[in-house]
């Protein structure tokens, strides 16, 4: 009987994964559409990707009421709680990550009739792939339960700080030598920083998938180069 | 290819089903040969008719499945054994269709993967069985959830764009009849539509190169026109001296109209291996002959060493001839001035017998990273030295094809500031 309540609490668990493994998958593919949207200044993508957002609030709901149902009936303790606990704030920062994606699709359609340097969309398309990359890897990590592989992840954001602040810079170049510019890149900048910021949501969740693993906090702080708050540039 | 087999799956499955009861009685004797039909299946490789007859042989398998609701009869030891066998022999259908491919219970769950699936995704490192935590797609996602609840198919596109860009075409098909655990529910195969996709860019491009290379010079025959028309008209050395810089334009276009009509000539029957028999060392020696003039003019020396007498192969003269005269014309336009080109003809001591024609210069030598992409079309080293030398870069990827269509070998070495030495292998015939 015992042995019973054990495997079916295992399966709440599994399902609860799933969920989470469902709107990973929709939050990828949401951040690639915008920037494609973006890319080749589609406005019907960039309408299609802002729209598909309401997508992942619905497994988002579903895990939400999955876990408190899950927690009042079988009051889990210990490592199950934090099984729990972890899939309910890894859908948090998935749903704000949602979020950030589909405010970079509809940037990309007030964009769309514009046109844009070329160099700035390179910049923007690498920060958009070590996004993905990082994305796709801390959601591996939390299917295969792996804290390394989280880890390398909270460690590898340093890279997409470090080219947010290339591109601000660029951005602000280009503002200042044409003030005509300045519609554009702002998009543009506000862009590039969601994506900085879903940076900092892979690092929340390769943050709880390290305490989900060893059951504490990650310890020593994260490299960080985000030092656009102190920017200046002089114009010449 | 995969839709078909699925098809017939679906088929063959649902027909043996009904027939569970009949077949139980000669149950021992069929699945006898099923397993001999396996193992010719593996030995004669994944032709499509051999998965076929694996599928044949599965959906049989599958009849004898001790499917929920079925009578006592299936209960016994004996039908337990009957049952790993032909629970041995659906995984062996899997891992014998020539795509990545899995099956799935009823609930989502992986059941068995083959090999192809294995490498592609990995599923074996997750936490979780569900299809979910190897694949997030979401569009696949839905696939599986509406196939295992309708049983309707369904085809979707993934796209991935990290850690490498692939496209990929997935295909969920149901398979009827079974909702049990343990046994499979949906058959998921894919196919790489990536290789296709770069294949129809290169195609693109190349037309787009093509058309670039043939513009240039028109423009500029197009501009001496109008100058002769106009300013130029009463000017007879001016008139003379665009006339001639015209004359090499055109040559120069007609230059890329018959390289371009023979590459597409020698693709065209690529596949179709010559069947003549003919001498090497007289096609060597004609064309040095025909090129003793540009080595002359650029002053180096050619020789020509063949030793082997009576050295046969299977195949076609003329395109021989082109393989030889572009590598020796590369030699002397890209060799030394006052330097050496040597054309060898030898036996290569393996078995079975095979000649080599060795095209050495002393040059300035390739640098290692353009080697490997000498042979694409249009790329060169150096444009600018390449036009120059009246050359259309298309000259390496001619003899590439045309050493395909001979299923010979061509190799290239070189180093920087010492030269290079352009190899081409034959079979000999004998
Ligand atoms: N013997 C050689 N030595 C140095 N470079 C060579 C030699 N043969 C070919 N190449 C390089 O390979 C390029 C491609 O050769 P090819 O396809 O024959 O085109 P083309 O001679 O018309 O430029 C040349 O442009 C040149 O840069
Ligand atoms: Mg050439």
């Amino acid at each position: 009987m015992r042995d019973h309540i054990v495997k079916a609490y295992d399966q709440e668990l599994q399902s609860l994964d799933k969920k989470v493994a469902q709107m990973g998958g929709l939050v990828e593919r949401l951040l690639a559409q915008a920037f494609d949207a973006m890319e080749k200044r589609d406005p019907q993508l960039a309408e299609a990707a802002s729209a598909s957002d309401a997508a992942v609030d619905a497994p988002e709901r579903e895990l939400q009421e999955q876990a408190i149902l899950m927690i009042a009936k079988r009051q889990p303790l210990a490592h199950d709680l934090r099984q729990v606990m972890t899939a309910l704030k890894i859908a948090g920062d998935l749903e704000r990550t949602g979020d950030l994606a589909k405010n970079i699709a509809k940037r990309a359609l007030a964009v769309s009739g514009e046109n844009h340097p070329k160099s700035l969309m390179t910049g923007l398309k690498h920060m958009v792939e070590l996004a993905l990359s990082q994305l796709k890897d801390v959601l591996d990590g939390y299917a295969e339960r792996d804290a390394e592989k989280a880890v390398a992840v909270w460690r590898r954001d340093e890279r997409i700080d470090a080219m947010y602040n290339s591109l601000f810079r660029e951005l602000l170049t280009y503002m200042m030598e044409d003030p005509r510019n300045i519609g554009v890149c702002t998009h543009l900048l506000f862009a590039a920083k969601n994506i900085e910021r879903i940076g900092d949501h892979t690092t929340n969740i390769a943050e709880n998938i390290h305490y989900l693993v060893h059951g504490m906090p990650l310890a020593d702080d994260r490299p960080k180069s985000d030092d656009t708050a102190t920017t200046l540039i002089r114009k010449e | 290819m995969p839709h078909s087999i699925q098809e017939l799956w679906l088929r063959l499955s649902d027909g043996f089903e009904t027939s569970l009861a009949r077949v139980s009685a000669r149950r021992n004797e069929l699945l006898y040969v099923l397993a001999l039909l396996l193992l010719l299946v593996v030995a004669g490789g994944l032709s499509m008719r051999a998965a076929v007859v694996a599928l044949a042989a599965s959906a049989a398998a599958a009849a004898m499945w001790p499917s929920a609701g079925s009578d006592d009869v299936y209960r016994s030891g004996v039908e337990a054994a009957d049952a790993g066998m032909a629970n041995r022999l659906w995984r062996a259908v899997i891992d014998a269709i020539p795509e990545p491919a899995f099956a799935l219970d009823h609930d989502g769950n992986l059941l068995h993967a083959n090999r192809m699936a294995e490498e592609q995704f990995n599923p074996r490192r997750t936490r979780s069985t569900h299809i979910a935590s190897f694949i997030r797609d979401p569009e696949l996602l839905t696939a599986v959830e509406e196939a295992l609840e309708t049983r309707q198919g369904n085809t979707v596109e993934l796209h991935t764009r990290v850690p490498v860009e692939r496209r990929l075409l997935a295909t969920a098909a149901p398979l009827e009849g079974v909702r049990t655990p343990g046994v499979p529910a949906l058959l998921i195969t894919f196919r790489d539509l990536t290789e296709q996709d770069r294949l129809t860019r290169m195609r693109a491009d190349f037309i787009a190169n093509a058309s670039h290379e043939l513009r240039t010079p028109l423009a500029s025959l197009k501009g001496y026109v109008e100058t002769l028309q106009g300013n130029a008209k009463n000017d007879p050395a001016a008139r003379d001296r665009f006339l001639k810089t015209m004359a090499e334009q055109a040559e120069r276009m007609s230059r890329l109209v018959g390289d371009l009509l023979s590459l597409s000539r020698v693709e065209m029957r690529e596949y179709l291996r010559p069947t003549d028999r003919v001498e090497l060392g007289p096609i060597l020696s004609e064309v040095a002959h025909t090129l003793e003039p540009l080595s002359k003019q650029a002053n180096v020396k050619l020789t020509l060493a063949c030793p082997e007498a009576e050295a046969i192969v299977l195949g076609d003269r003329d395109e021989l001839i082109q393989v030889f005269q572009n590598l020796v014309q590369n030699a002397i336009k890209y060799g030394r001035t006052g330097g050496k080109v040597d054309v060898r003809l030898t036996r290569e001591n393996t078995a079975p017998l095979r000649y080599r024609v060795d095209v050495q210069d002393d040059g300035q030598g390739i640098a290692p990273q353009h080697l490997p992409r000498l042979t694409e079309r249009f790329y060169r080293v150096s444009t600018a030295a390449s036009r120059e030398r009246g050359g259309t870069g298309l000259g390496l990827a001619i003899v590439k094809h045309i050493v395909n269509r001979h299923r010979g070998e061509l190799r290239i070495s070189s180093t920087l500031g010492e030269g290079s030495t352009f190899t081409v292998v034959l079979a000999g015939a004998d």
